[in-house]
């Protein structure tokens, strides 16, 4: 990592990555007896993409349900933004600009496409219930406001045509191309993506990494996701946390994590 | 050709949030208003008022609070009759301590008393989860009519553990009580069904509704997006046990004209959520549809057999109202679990692009 | 400080002072919890196999009852009564599992709940069609079942107990062991008891779901059709009976809703907690008739600090 300055480094497509956005320091997570994260410490970089990689069982997901607040460390800190998270609630980290997707769909299935990243905004509504009850000014215009912002992220990606479809009805490519407009949609400086590319065809999986491209280049967003698909995973990352039985063994670019002997040694060493 | 949305095209968002973005939906809802409003006063018998018209908006109203909670929400009760009964035995104490308290007034406070009631009930909420929390419901239920029944205040220590609703005016003509007139009673309710419904629809198709369904579909997910999951619960159910409680206060004030504490039993319970789910849990409209099916079945059945000449004893009539309603709730539960409602927007789908659906 | 013993200090008194109505009172609420235990127990095994919520449990219990006693009214002999309503119950497992069942198979577990609630419409609907609605008395005598009353002397007094609680006593602890024992030692048994685990793994013993699912629903109507005659003969057959059915939830709130010794204890410890209340402190102090919430009161009290129930096992959240 020669090219990396204290302050950011610029990327070899030349794309200029800021400062430490979040730092986890020393991170242990146990359940009950059963160790899923073991001291592990790694920064995320304003602009850039990081990927979390490991073979099953890694700890990659327990990983970034600590990243998003779902879980609380037992022992360790998590840095954001300059300091140390405090407890909090999984509703209150989401207003902090942290948003995610998720390995096995959570969408609202009743609901429509529109009305779920509708959803993504929510922590920007403030409108009070008794001017929702009376459907006057301040609801309503916020309605409209927050619409536009919702329909440039529909367009952004390419789902026009079902926004009023129930999402229970839609395949599960699109579904997940949904979800990740209910993220975009509240802004987030970071967003994490849990396995994106789980149970795509190739055609899909072209189609999503695209998109996170597109989205970190044009909003500037900060992604960190976990992976299964190495190919992937390197085309798309700048940088890459490899896993393995809850351990850190490997840190760096895609080319340098590809040349680690303990990465070859636990996971590509037995990737087909 | 009468149902098109073609050469409808909306120029903006507002346009297309408005509440009825198809030409058509706008003018039958004006059809429906317009024979509720105009044509039901003039046109209903003393017994239509009674046994058709009073109790569906009635048990339309309760099934929509109910709805709310567990259509919209997603949080199961099965305590709503004893909701009624708090929002019902709310107004009589308020108007046997200010008898000049206006009864537009009263009703809609008693819905407040309900509305803390639901939200006690509904605190374990957070902790309990789906069938577990039918318990709190029914503990809601079995203490609250208990209560009805020992404490003496509530009915105002009267030798026969009822409340009896006292003659009401408004602006000098009598609107609830032995002397107010059907109609007037009609009316009442019908304004009061109407405002309540025009307000939950607006909360609905806002903000409020979809934190409320975002709960309902998937509360870790909503959590994380940044719900408040308590928040969105509690006011479910204080939203809910409102309509609830008014349409507990219009039972017995505008209709029922008396009330002992078993009228609010489980048994009332049950038949709002009938209403709900076979009118459609997650709609507005299913309520009413629901409760015109639940409130005409048994008079169809009356008259019926009468049309075709046949003797049926009215025991039978009851048993076979019963089990049809429970093969209707099965039957929609399988043929469409989502009620009415949405064989009707099924209906109007295909309406829209027939006869040439390609 | 008057009003602080009466709660805390004199019920215990009396408790002790008198002892021999401790016991009958213990006795009495033995007697309706073994009856609740049964009730949860049909309940348990059908959301064990399936992941239903039978709501109907209850009203089968009546729907029994009530075929068993409408039959005999019809001139059928008592124990060929017994005999026809097993079939019955065997033809409403069968009929369910056709039409309700299996054309909701995979819907969320609310419907399926709803869908057990037409269930107990209809049944309430077309018991009564067929057998009238009027209240009926159970036919104990020609069942053969002892009506007389025992008096047991304890302490210095006596408390008595009746022939035919003894019988329901003693008819639920059998049908339960029988119950253990068919579902711990058969392969039937086994495969129900798996279903609970695993769908997949079940189907592999080589058992069709649709076969456990009759059966399994069999075996809750013959639960049902004892509880019904032991219950019946207590009170009278009719469809007021039901309000005692709606106890079995909070039996299995407390319990939770899978496991088996949860139901039978929560069973056996609300029959008796509710009773102790209503006598120590319900009609001394609030005026009666506390045993139509009390069970739920409890059971919301005792979720609220378990949420899985006493025996249930602890959800862990994932995402």
């Amino acid at each position: 990592m020669n090219d990396m300055t204290h302050d950011g480094y610029v990327t070899e497509d030349g794309r200029q990555i800021g400062g430490v956005m979040m730092e986890m320091k020393n991170i242990t997570l146990r359940f009950g007896g059963v160790v899923a994260i073991k001291d592990i410490s790694f920064d995320i970089r304003e602009g850039e993409i990081r990927a979390i990689i490991g073979p099953n069982g890694a700890g990659k997901s327990s990983m970034l349900n600590v990243i998003s607040g779902f879980y609380t460390p037992s022992e360790g800190e998590v840095w954001y933004q300059g300091a140390t998270r405090p407890m909090m609630k999984p509703y209150e980290i989401a207003r902090q600009g942290v948003a995610r997707t998720f390995q096995n769909i959570a969408l609202f299935e009743g609901m429509t496409v529109l009305d779920n990243v509708m959803t993504g905004r929510l922590t920007k509504m403030k409108s009070g219930l008794l001017s929702q009850a009376m459907w006057w000014g301040k609801a309503q215009a916020e309605e409209i406001v927050n619409r536009e912002q919702v329909e440039k992220v529909i367009d952004f990606l390419e789902i026009q045509n079902i926004r009023k479809t129930p999402v229970g009805r839609l395949p599960y490519g699109l579904k997940k191309r949904v979800e990740l407009a209910r993220a975009l949609a509240a802004e987030p400086k970071l967003l994490l993506l849990d396995e994106p590319m789980a149970g795509m065809n190739v055609e899909e999986k072209e189609d999503m990494s695209r998109f996170i491209l597109d989205v970190n280049d044009e909003f500037g967003t900060t992604i960190a996701l976990i992976e299964h698909d190495m190919g992937v995973v390197m085309d798309l990352s700048d940088r890459v946390v490899v896993m393995d039985y809850g351990k850190k063994i490997g840190d760096g670019t895609p080319e340098e994590v590809r040349n680690n002997q303990d990465v070859i040694d636990a996971y590509l060493g037995v990737a087909h | 050709m009468l149902y098109r949305t073609a050469g409808q095209f909306k120029t903006s968002y507002k346009k297309d949030q408005a509440l009825f973005p198809v030409r058509q939906d706008a003018t039958l809802l004006a059809l429906i208003l317009g024979l509720a409003w105009i044509v039901f006063p003039f046109m209903a018998s003393e017994f239509a008022f009674q046994t058709l018209l009073i109790p569906v908006l009635v048990y339309s109203l309760a099934a929509l609070g109910l709805n709310i909670l567990t259509g919209f929400a997603g949080q199961l009760s099965l305590g709503t009759g004893a909701f009624m009964g708090v929002g019902a035995y709310a107004c009589y104490k308020m108007i046997t301590i200010f008898p000049e308290m206006n009864l537009i007034v009263a009703v809609l406070l008693s819905g407040f008393f309900s509305s803390i009631v639901g939200v006690a009930f509904g605190l374990p909420s957070l902790r309990i989860k789906g069938f577990y929390l039918a318990i709190a419901t029914l503990a809601a239920q079995f203490f609250l009519v208990w209560m009805f029944e020992k404490v003496g205040w509530l009915y105002n220590y009267s030798n026969t553990g009822a409340i009896q609703v006292p003659n009401i005016d408004m602006f000098g003509v009598a609107v609830a009580g032995p002397l107010a007139s059907s109609v007037t009673k009609y009316y009442f309710v019908l304004f009061i069904v109407t405002v309540v419904t025009v307000v939950m629809i607006n909360l609905t198709r806002g903000t409020q509704g979809r934190i409320w369904k975002a709960t309902r579909d998937m509360d870790i997910a909503a959590e994380l997006i940044g719900i408040n999951l308590l928040k969105s619960k509690l006011t479910a159910f204080a939203v809910s046990s409102y309509v609830v409680g008014v349409s507990g206060a219009l039972f017995v004030f505008l209709w029922r004209g008396a009330a002992e504490p078993n009228l609010f039993d489980i048994s009332l319970s049950f038949r709002v959520l009938f209403i709900a789910i076979i009118g459609g849990l997650g709609s507005i409209m299913g309520n009413f549809l629901g409760a015109i099916l639940i409130v005409a079945l048994p008079v169809v059945l009356n008259i019926l057999p009468e049309l075709f000449g046949i003797e049926i004893a009215s025991a039978t009539v009851e048993h076979l109202n019963i089990m049809i309603i429970g093969s209707l709730i099965i039957f929609f539960l399988i043929i469409e679990p989502h009620g009415l409602a949405r064989l009707w927007a099924l209906i109007r789908e295909k309406l829209i692009i027939w006869p040439f659906p390609h | 400080m008057e009003f602080l013993s009466k709660i805390f200090v004199d019920p215990f008194v009396d408790m002790v002072a008198y002892p021999d109505f401790f016991l009958q009172v213990l006795w009495e609420g033995l007697v309706s919890g073994i009856l609740y235990s049964l009730i949860a127990l049909g309940f348990v095994l059908i959301f064990r196999s399936s992941r239903i919520f039978n709501f109907a449990q209850g009203i089968m219990v009546v729907f029994a009852a009530l075929t068993l006693v409408g039959l005999h009214e019809m001139g059928v002999p008592a124990w060929v009564s017994v005999a026809l309503t097993l079939v019955v119950m065997f033809g409403l497992a069968f009929t369910i599992e056709r039409v309700v069942l299996r054309p909701l198979v995979g819907q969320p577990d609310i419907i399926l709940f709803m869908a057990t609630i037409g269930i107990t419409l209809f049944l309430i609907g077309f018991g009564e069609l067929i057998f009238g609605g009027e209240t009926k008395v159970m036919i104990t005598e020609q069942l053969g079942i002892p009506t007389g009353r025992m008096r047991l002397d304890v302490f210095d007094g006596y408390i008595s107990l009746e022939e035919k609680d003894l019988t329901a006593v003693a008819a639920a602890g059998t049908l339960v062991v029988g119950l253990l024992i068919f579902l711990n030692k058969t392969r039937m048994g086994r495969a129900i008891r798996a279903l609970g685990d695993d769908h997949q793994a079940a189907l592999s013993v080589g058992i069709s779901l649709q076969t456990i699912w009759v059966l399994v629903w069999f075996v809750a109507g013959i639960i049902a059709l004892v509880t019904g005659i032991a219950w019946g003969a207590r009170a009278n057959v009719s469809f007021a009976l039901e309000i005692i059915a709606y106890k079995a939830l909070p039996v299995l709130m407390l319990g939770g809703l899978e496991s088996i010794s949860g139901a039978i204890i929560g069973g056996l410890a609300i029959g008796l907690l509710e009773k102790l209340f209503e006598l120590y402190w319900g009609q001394p102090l609030l005026g009666g008739n506390t045993e139509t919430w009390f069970a739920y009161v409890l059971a919301l009290i005792v979720l609220l600090f378990r949420p899985q129930g006493l025996f249930g096992e602890k959800i862990i959240e994932r995402v």
